[in-house]
């Protein structure tokens, strides 16, 4: 049996910024994870991952990370994405402080 | 203090020109990321994790007062109001917007400052002993040979693309406090028949493959310094590894020729290109020593401070931990902590950067050290401002008295900024210094030096830390391996693997087994953890650290 796919999200960093966006269903790069457009299909991942890098001029270094399966909405599986979504840990700045503002 | 000639300052301004222009064609779009990452790194910038991030030199480790408040400005005015020193002597911004990095490298240049050859493929800041000017046990100040070094090797036009970096590092004592084999090249100025020259070490390093320096040249008169080092770095250049990037440093590279024959090439190499260097150097260099005169300091009795504040504990605690001797009678060199249990190392806010450089100014005359151990350094502070200095420092949270001890941890900035990282390592540093200073136990376990890095790239020296911690992703958890018995000084150890990793909420209490285990092991107070580790070899210390595998064995 195929392995099964784990969703992806479509994330990178902003050019002139140079924080943490995730590629959002309408095309646009949210600063907020619960944004990101979660692909379920392989094939629509790899076209979604083109689709960013042709975006040259808003973003760097797109490429695809995993989401967890069982949640709705994007859910970082590994660490290095949570802390993408966080910020540091030693102060309260990044995505972390953005939020508190809101 | 070196002084920027007008070619240095027409040099860095054009730079920084060249830069903007640069800036401005990748935003609009004339330029792809894959033909500015390059340019970007010439001049410092990274992209991390959260951020860009802008990676200064400080060469050798040297700032004026001037030069640290436009540090303190820079923060300010561009990132988040701190700096994180690295331990290659740098700083780095961890918060720019790339717009505003043309302006950030403007404001450098005006106290003479860049951030060229910070990155990429080339002979990097040239590093030194942070007592270097200061230290009694110097033969010669290195920093002039470091400042020759760094004008020979900026914008070297055949060392550009190197198979790799290249990292130099220069002492003029025979205490080594620059780790200078663990460098690509290693530099101490040695004495011999009344001559002075230098000890060239070459094929150090850590990182995944951690190599201890090997002797190349045991006496190489100083005039034939650059034209020496440059048959070094071109005959990497030409053998070393460009297949794999793994493999490409020149450590590799002597690992696999051997010694003797990167010798014999060396020397070939150098006798040919030495009539080039037909005197010019030298011109400079006598040049650059005048403007690295030592201040005038008045020589004074040792005595009076340091007795006549018994009755100050904590000021008496200070001095002993962060205070040593200087080579002018009367004064100290002062090491300025930025290990605040519980805080960032190798953090400093811009208020504390301007504390430090208004105490430099009015107490060290104008001059700071950043030292490869994330601490800042007053180089030339008579003993009876010793009192006014600690105060001070006191008021700016800078007066932590624990240099050289268990919580002045070297960490590199681990998963929490760096795009490399497999794991944090400022929060396990922070965990360990505050869980000690808690136990109070700080000073009674002693000479101690636990060094962090959060990959295998080590830029946190754990191969050479007494204990040293290495964070890794296991399975797409945090893991860290406890290496035991380096030491980067003279006689340079790479540490040893204690066994299995221990989970991120496991390594705090699994560090506190192993220094219980040394306070228990240990045949007095005066031997040191490395020196009992040395002493009784790793299996009491694994005992410590995997109590629950001996009771498994023994059932």
């Amino acid at each position: 049996m195929a392995r099964q796919f784990t969703p992806k999200i479509v994330t990178a960093n902003a050019l002139l910024e140079g924080d943490v966006v995730y590629l959002t269903t309408d095309d646009r790069w949210s600063r907020d994870l619960a944004e990101a457009e979660v692909i379920e299909d392989e094939a629509h991942a790899q076209i979604r991952l083109l689709d960013a890098e042709m975006r040259a001029d808003e973003i760097v270094g797109a490429y695809l990370a995993d989401t967890d399966p069982a949640s709705a909405t994007a859910k970082p599986t590994h660490f290095r994405e949570d802390f993408r979504a966080t910020g540091p840990s030693n102060y309260p700045h990044g995505k972390q402080a953005e939020r508190a503002h809101v | 203090m070196y002084n920027y000639s007008d070619f240095d300052e027409g040099f860095v301004r054009s730079r920084v020109a060249q830069f903007r222009a640069q800036v401005e064609r990748r935003i609009d779009g004339s330029l792809t990321e894959d033909e500015f990452k390059p340019l970007r790194l010439m001049n410092g910038l990274y992209l991390q994790l959260h951020a860009y991030m802008l990676r200064v030199a400080v060469p050798y480790g040297t700032l004026s007062s001037a030069q640290m408040r436009q540090l303190a400005y820079i923060a300010d005015r561009w990132d988040k109001g701190y700096g994180h020193f690295t331990t290659r002597q740098n700083i780095q911004y961890n918060w720019p917007k790339l717009r505003d990095v043309p302006d950030m490298l403007d404001a450098l240049a005006d106290v003479q400052m860049h951030a060229i050859q910070t990155s990429g493929n080339t002979v990097r800041n040239v590093t030194a002993d942070h007592f270097a000017g200061a230290a009694a046990d110097e033969v010669e100040d290195p920093r002039p040979y470091a400042e020759l070094l760094r004008q020979w090797s900026t914008d070297h036009p055949e060392f550009q693309f190197l198979p790799r970096k290249f990292k130099i590092a220069v002492t003029g004592s025979a205490n080594d406090r620059a780790v200078i084999k663990a460098h690509d090249i290693g530099l101490r100025i040695v004495h011999r028949r009344g001559e002075t020259g230098f000890e060239v070490i070459v094929g150090g390093g850590l990182g995944r493959t951690p190599m201890v320096g090997k002797v190349l040249n045991e006496f190489l008169p100083k005039a034939d310094l650059l034209p020496y080092v440059e048959a070094i770095v071109s005959v990497y250049n030409l053998l070393g590894r460009r297949d794999n990037k793994y493999k490409a440093r020149i450590k590799i590279t002597v690992h696999e020729e051997g010694l003797d024959t990167i010798r014999d090439h060396v020397n070939a190499r150098f006798a040919e290109i030495r009539p080039q260097f037909a005197g010019v150097d030298q011109d400079l260099l006598n040049g650059i020593k005048a403007q690295f005169a030592p201040p005038p300091l008045q020589a004074a009795s040792q005595v009076p401070v340091l007795v006549a504040n018994v009755n100050d504990p904590v000021f008496q605690s200070w001095v002993d931990t962060n205070v040593v001797g200087h080579a002018v009678p009367g004064h100290g060199i002062v090491t300025i902590s930025l290990k605040a249990h519980g805080e960032t190392p190798g953090d400093a806010t811009s208020e504390q950067m301007r504390a430090m450089a208004d105490l430099a100014e009015k107490y060290s005359h104008g001059e700071l050290r950043i030292s490869h151990e994330q601490n800042v350094i007053l180089p030339h502070v008579a003993h009876v401002d010793l009192p006014a200095v600690h105060a001070a420092l006191k008021s700016a949270g800078l007066a932590t008295a624990n240099i050289g001890l268990i919580s002045d941890i070297i960490a590199c900035p681990g998963m929490d900024y760096c795009a490399l990282a497999t794991a944090r390592a400022i929060p396990v540093a922070q965990q360990i210094a505050t869980r000690f200073d808690e136990l109070k136990l700080e000073h009674e376990i002693g000479a101690l030096k636990i060094k962090i890095s959060g990959c295998i790239n080590a830029c946190g020296h754990h191969h050479v830390g007494h204990i040293g911690i290495l964070g890794l992703d296991r399975a797409g958890v945090e893991n860290y391996q406890i290496t035991l018995g380096g030491d980067g000084t003279e006689d340079t150890v790479i540490g040893t693997r204690a066994g299995p990793g221990f989970a991120y909420d496991q390594i705090v209490p699994a560090i506190e087994r192993l220094i219980y285990g040394y306070l228990d092991l240990r045949e007095s107070p005066d031997e040191t953890f490395l020196q009992a580790y040395r002493r009784l070899g790793m299996a009491p210390f694994k005992q410590a650290l995997y109590p629950a595998e001996e009771t498994a064995n023994a059932a």
